[in-house]
C-alpha cells in the first residue's frame, strides 16, 4: 500500500497499518509527535485502534525551534 | 500590593498561570540547541514558543531534539503559528500542538500577510482566534499596533496582546511607543511586545512604557554572543519594570532644577 506521510509517498507492506506500527516502521518510536490522518488528528489513545489504509494522508508533526 | 524593591510580589499572570519572568524568548536560529538551553538559563524565562513542523523521517532514532534539551516539564511551552497565512492553517497548526503537547492550551497565534514583512492579517487572525477559544484555546495573539484591532482581540477573549514593535527580526525596536502606550491605556489583559526589539535599551523603553512583558527570538539569537545577550535582555526587562512601577520624574525642558543646595555657597 502507498500511504502519503508528511507529503512524499510510502510504500509499505500490506493493506492496513495502525499508526503505532507506522511510527516503528519509519523509526520514530520513542520520539514526541503528533499524527493527522486525511485532516483528522487521531489522539494518542487510539494508535493501536485506528487503521490507515491504503492512499491515506497522514501528516506526523513535532516542535523545532521557533519564535 | 507590590514590593518595589524587590519586586517579590510582581509577578506576570496570564491565563492564570504566574510568572516571575517577563522575558518570553523563542527559541529558533540558536547555532545549536546546547546554544539555546544555556540562552534560556542565561535569560531566567520560563515561557518559550517553538514552532510546529513535519518531523524528519530520515533521521536517525538517538537523534535529539528541541524536546530533549528543553523538557516541557520545565519550561511553560507556547507553540506558535509562525508561516501560517490562513485562520485555517493556524487553527490546524495548533490543534495538533495541542495534542503533541498532551492538551496544553496556552498558545501564541500569529496569522501573517505578506512573507517580505510578516506582518500580521489582523482579520484573519480575529477569525483564527474566535475560534481557538471557543474550542478552549488561551491564546496569547500576535497584531499589529493598531489599538482598536488590539481591544477588539481583547474582547473576544484573547489572553493576551502581543503587539509588533517592528517587523519581526528587524531590530528596529520601539518605532511607535505613542500606539503602544494607547494599547497599554485600554487594555485589561496583559500586553506583551513581541517583534522587533534588537537591543537591550529597546527592551527597556518598552517596559517603561508600562508593557508587562516582551517576547523575543533574533534579538538574543544573532547577537555575536547570545548567552550574554539573554543575560542583557533579563536585567533590561527587569530594570524597565522597576523604573515604570518607581515612576519617572517629570520632564521639565526648559528649566534646570539643581541637585545640591543652593543655599550655604562660599562666597
Amino acid at each position: 500500500m502507498k500511504i502519503h506521510i508528511n507529503g512524499n509517498i510510502k510504500e509499505f507492506k500490506g493493506i492496513k497499518t495502525t499508526p503505532e506500527e507506522l511510527i516503528i516502521k519509519l523509526n520514530l518510536n520513542g520520539k514526541r509527535f503528533a499524527i493527522e490522518r486525511n485532516g483528522e488528528i487521531i489522539p494518542k489513545k487510539d494508535f493501536n485502534k485506528i487503521y490507515i489504509n491504503d492512499g491515506d494522508k497522514i501528516e506526523i508533526i513535532g516542535a523545532v525551534g521557533g519564535g | 500590593m507590590v514590593d518595589k524593591i524587590s519586586n517579590t510580589n510582581d509577578n506576570l499572570t496570564i491565563a492564570g498561570l504566574s510568572f516571575k519572568s517577563r522575558l518570553l524568548i523563542g527559541t529558533g536560529k540558536y547555532n545549536s540547541f546546547k546554544e539555546t538551553r544555556s540562552a534560556i538559563d542565561a535569560s531566567q524565562s520560563e515561557i518559550v514558543t517553538v514552532a510546529i513542523r513535519r518531523v524528519n523521517l530520515g533521521q536517525s532514532p538517538d537523534e535529539p531534539s528541541l524536546l530533549d534539551f528543553i523538557p516541557p516539564e520545565q519550561f511553560t511551552y507556547l507553540p506558535n503559528t509562525a508561516g501560517c497565512y490562513s485562520s485555517d492553517e493556524a487553527i490546524r497548526t495548533l490543534r495538533l500542538a495541542r495534542e503533541l503537547l498532551d492538551g496544553h492550551n496556552l498558545v501564541k497565534l500569529e496569522v501573517l500577510g505578506d512573507p517580505d514583512t510578516l506582518y500580521p492579517n489582523v482579520v484573519e487572525t480575529i477569525k483564527a482566534a474566535k475560534i481557538l477559544i471557543k474550542d478552549g484555546f488561551d491564546v496569547m495573539v500576535y497584531t499589529s499596533d493598531d489599538p482598536i484591532i488590539a481591544k477588539q482581540l481583547e474582547e473576544i477573549g484573547c489572553c493576551a496582546i502581543m503587539p509588533l514593535a517592528s517587523l519581526i527580526g528587524s531590530g528596529m525596536g520601539i518605532l511607535n511607543p505613542w500606539n503602544l502606550e494607547i494599547i497599554i491605556d485600554k487594555a485589561n489583559v496583559p500586553v506583551i511586545v513581541d517583534a522587533g526589539v534588537g537591543t537591550a535599551s529597546d527592551a527597556t523603553i518598552a517596559m517603561e512604557l508600562g508593557c508587562d512583558g516582551i517576547l523575543m527570538n533574533t534579538a538574543i539569537a544573532l547577537a555575536h554572543n547570545p548567552i550574554l545577550m539573554a543575560s542583557a535582555m533579563r536585567k533590561a526587562i527587569e530594570s524597565g519594570r522597576e523604573a515604570f512601577l518607581a515612576g519617572r520624574m517629570d520632564k521639565k525642558p526648559y528649566r534646570a532644577s539643581p541637585s545640591s543646595p543652593v543655599k550655604g555657597l562660599i562666597k
